[in-house]
């Protein structure tokens, strides 16, 4: 369970996050979606530790995160655009990660066979393709069997059988028990993997609600109707 | 930290400019030799050209390279190991591997033509040398995310340290020269680690004569053991220092 009490983030005079306090239980899935720039990556980061909050404290299992690093052992994070370094081949990365993690564990080569990884081990990170990349991104961050897994907009850039494939996997980790944090803007993939929605809007958090209440609420069957149903009634308050 | 430290070594090895600094370095080092035909002469032409080429590439290098390695740098840091420890990996990567390459280049032509305390001297002057700039390459990294910004202070820090401070000690003993400054000249020569170097090397070969006054008061200071213990330390500091301050910034940086 994460618990996030008070965030704020600010990148100079930009306000990036405000006061965001919010719950993530343990096995539920969770959708983090909101306009672009609504703060989304930054609260993703903030929990990874990438980005260090102005305020407030990040709880994974009752122990703050804040300078530590040692739980990232059970993170597992694909980010929204994976930079690597461009003169090393996939293998190379691949061996790299599994030689800094050090771990006897069996590694989750699922995603390694499915994407065909192993055909294209030789070839440079500089030479991949947006995809491409996206894959390894994938596969890493399946790799240790992590109990979170973050994905920060997971199927953008993918083909639609690798899309395939990536959602296929992450409902079955959902099913084994993961909590699973997931952003998008494609809101009709999202149906399918998520239990729980969060809307961050502005480095505010607009709703926190499960599927279920949302479309009870809403009266509406997807989970797109139902949020744009949410955001056109908050429009209207706004305006009036 | 023993496995990054390992991975950036094998990277910069690698590294086309590093091999050809390796090759300048010889180039030049057995170049001077076999041009004059006394080797202290042949040393202290050679500390000049090391003063003025070692600390540009080791600056330049360091900071182009870490910048490349941003991407790199994300990557370890989404796995569980603590933030000083891929600061610190970076540090020990850069320094073991252009170590390597000035003890290739030219600390083997020095020992062979040099085999004295001086000669060796001279190499442990080239690698702390390179530790102080690629420290302070470390300090323009983290004050500004912009690689073009971070390379400019870079070239000004090292324009300063090799060019302009000279000028300006110089300024300071003729607009004082009425005044006894020879002291005062003591401290300020320890605010540049190339003035250091040189100045340690200079007095080692007793080619301070050629300072006059003021060397005499710097053999005063320097000269003695104590004088040389107190130099070699300032260069370390020169070389921990500036790195600590970058490592504490790195720790609060958001990436």
């Amino acid at each position: 369970m994460i618990e996030i009490k008070g965030l704020k983030k600010s990148f100079g005079k930009l306000e990036v996050l405000k006061n965001i306090s919010l719950q993530i239980v343990s096995n539920e899935s969770y959708a983090l979606i909101g306009p672009n720039g609504c703060g989304k990556t930054t609260l993703i980061k903030s929990i990874l530790g990438m980005v260090i909050p102005d305020y407030g404290d990040i709880i994974l299992e009752k122990s703050s995160i804040l300078n530590q690093f040692e739980y990232r052992k059970t993170i597992g994070y694909m980010p929204q655009i994976g930079h690597y370094p461009s003169n090393m081949t996939i293998g190379h990365i691949i061996d790299m990660v599994k030689e800094i993690r050090n771990t006897s564990e069996k590694i989750d080569e699922d995603l390694f066979f499915a994407f065909q990884l192993n055909k294209i081990l030789n070839k440079k990170m500089s030479t991949l393709s947006g995809g491409t990349t996206q894959k390894v991104s994938a596969f890493l961050a399946f790799m240790f069997d992590p109990n979170l897994l973050i994905l920060d907009e997971p199927t953008a850039g993918l083909d639609p059988i690798s899309s395939e494939i990536l959602k296929e996997k992450i409902i079955t980790e959902r099913n084994k028990g993961k909590t699973i944090i997931i952003t998008s803007h494609i809101l009709s993939e999202l149906d399918e993997m998520i239990s729980r929605l969060i809307y961050m809007q502005e480095g505010n958090i607009l709703f926190d609600l499960s599927i279920d209440e949302l479309k009870k609420e809403t009266q509406e069957d997807k989970v797109s109707k139902a949020i744009a149903h949410i955001l056109k009634k908050q429009h209207h308050v706004e305006n009036y | 930290m023993l496995r990054i430290i390992k991975f950036v070594m094998q990277d910069i090895v690698k590294n086309k400019i590093v091999l050809f600094y390796t090759l300048l370095l010889a180039l030049l080092s057995w170049g001077i030799f076999g041009l004059e035909d006394n080797n202290s002469k042949g040393i202290l032409t050679l500390l000049n050209v090391i003063l003025l080429n070692v600390p540009l590439v080791s600056i330049i290098f360091s900071t182009i390279y870490i910048y490349n390695s941003n991407e790199f740098i994300e990557l370890l840091l989404s796995q569980p190991i603590h933030r000083s420890k891929i600061w610190i990996s970076f540090y020990l990567g850069l320094l073991l591997a252009l170590v390597l390459s000035f003890i290739i280049g030219a600390g083997i032509p020095i020992l062979i033509f040099v085999p004295s305390v001086l000669g060796s001297m001279m190499v442990i002057i080239g690698i702390l040398i390179t530790a102080v700039f690629i420290s302070l390459s470390f300090l323009s990294v983290v004050i500004t995310r912009d690689k073009a910004k971070g390379i400019g202070i870079s070239i000004m820090l090292w324009l300063f340290f090799a060019l302009l401070f000279d000028g300006l000690v110089l300024f300071l003993l003729f607009q004082f020269s009425d005044y006894p400054i020879e002291k005062i000249m003591v401290i300020v020569a320890a605010l540049s680690p190339i003035d250091l170097a040189r100045i340690l090397v200079l007095l080692y070969m007793d080619a301070s004569a050629m300072m006059g006054y003021t060397g005499a008061i710097f053999k005063q200071y320097f000269g003695s053991n104590l004088g040389l213990l107190i130099t070699f330390l300032l260069l370390f500091f020169w070389a921990l220092i500036p790195f600590l301050i970058s490592k504490k910034i790195f720790n609060k940086m958001d990436l």
